[in-house]
């Protein structure tokens, strides 16, 4: 049977086909599934802070949620170059 | 509550849903089968149908023309816990509270529930609550409340995955998550399994769910033509002995009462000779 297999090699019977793919469905849905709720909310709501102070758009605000091994990574990029500070009061709090 | 006298319900009463996210995996002939087989042995249960406007929990146990009031009536007041309850007619210690098949799923209210079953925890040793499929509000109100679960699974790609999904939601959205309480219980119960395409590679094995879902299995439910013969005549499945899904459901029931049962039905039937020529099952 070995020496056969040898051979020619068995094709993958399609239930061992079905448990390789849910291996990785539910991989991948495992480590997705811890935060992405509130990463919208949380993007929307920094805009609104951040926006206090300087002029931003949308687009200025990267929030992602990373993982190597363990460790949990929240990444905020707040882009500002060229934005313009707003002189309103809550500016004045912040020394620049 | 401490310092009090514990009344029958701290003690006993168990609260267990029968879950899957995915549809017709065979909760309802689960949530059945598992509450007969639990009054079989002595244990006063009641299973609740929580598939408001889809009502079906009735015509599996063949209750469906003892209908008069519903679990809604009863979380609005309209009729009480006694007139809604059904007494199975085969056995004593088994009752059905029914749903209602003309509201929606918004009518479960979680306080409403939460009243309907602290009386029942009175009167109950298990409180089975069959839950609809999907992750929205109906099936979220039927596992909020359980101290153990029973994940409804069959040998296949997206009812395995939703069995994650819905294990992941006990975690997270039960009132034992809530609460920091020690977790729901899980138990998978393997169901539609046909051992013979297992053996030709044609279906995941036990041993595949288990590794995926990686939570201890109560039972493997044999495919079996003693399921639908069950449900023709609204009889639960566990009362039919002679049938292997009958004597597996009641398998489980037993590993859920604490006993060791070798596990019977995963492996292919010989077939005789005759029956091969002649038939197939």
């Amino acid at each position: 049977m070995r020496l056969f297999d040898l051979f020619f090699p068995p094709r993958p019977t399609s239930a061992a086909i079905a448990k390789e793919r849910l291996k990785i469905v539910l991989a991948h849905e495992r480590a997705g599934s811890q935060a992405p709720d509130f990463l919208p909310r949380l993007q929307k709501e920094l805009i609104e802070v951040v926006g206090r102070y300087v002029e931003i758009r949308d687009d200025m605000i990267r929030v992602s949620l990373g993982k190597t091994g363990e460790t949990s990574l929240l990444e905020i990029n707040i882009e500002i170059e060229g934005a313009k500070a707003k002189a309103a009061s809550a500016a004045s709090a912040v020394p620049a | 509550m401490r310092g009090q006298a514990r009344g029958r319900e701290d003690l006993l009463a168990k609260v267990v849903v029968i879950t899957s996210g995915k549809g017709g995996v065979g909760k309802t002939t689960s949530a059945a089968a598992f509450a007969a087989g639990l009054a079989l042995r002595g244990h006063k249960t009641v299973v609740i149908d929580f598939d408001v406007g889809l009502r079906n929990l009735d015509l599996v146990m063949g209750c469906e023309r003892r209908v008069v009031f519903d679990f809604i009536n009863v979380i609005n007041g309209d009729a009480n816990l006694n007139q809604a309850l059904i007494k199975d007619k085969r056995n004593d210690n088994l009752f059905i509270f029914p749903t209602s098949q003309t509201r929606d799923k918004d009518a479960l209210r979680r306080e409403g529930v939460e009243r309907v079953l602290e009386e029942l925890k009175q009167q109950f040793d298990y409180i089975i609550c069959d839950s609809p499929a999907g992750i929205e509000h109906g099936a979220i109100t039927a596992l909020y409340f359980a101290d153990s679960a029973i994940i409804v699974t069959n040998p296949e790609v997206s009812s395995v995955r939703d069995s994650d999904r819905i294990i992941g939601i006990l975690a997270s959205r039960s009132r034992r998550a809530e609460r920091n309480e020690p977790p729901v219980e899980l138990h998978l119960l393997l169901t539609r399994y046909d051992p013979g395409r297992v053996v030709r590679g044609e279906m995941l094995t036990v041993d595949d769910v288990k590794e995926i879902l990686s939570i201890p299995l109560l039972g493997v439910i044999p495919e079996s033509e003693s399921v639908l013969r069950a449900s023709n005549t609204g009889t639960p499945v566990a009362f039919d002995e002679d049938s292997p899904a009958g004597r597996a459901y009641l398998d489980a029931v037993a590993r859920f009462l604490g006993e060791q049962r070798e596990m019977r039905f995963v492996q292919p039937e010989r077939r005789g000779f005759l029956r091969v020529l002649f038939g197939r099952a």
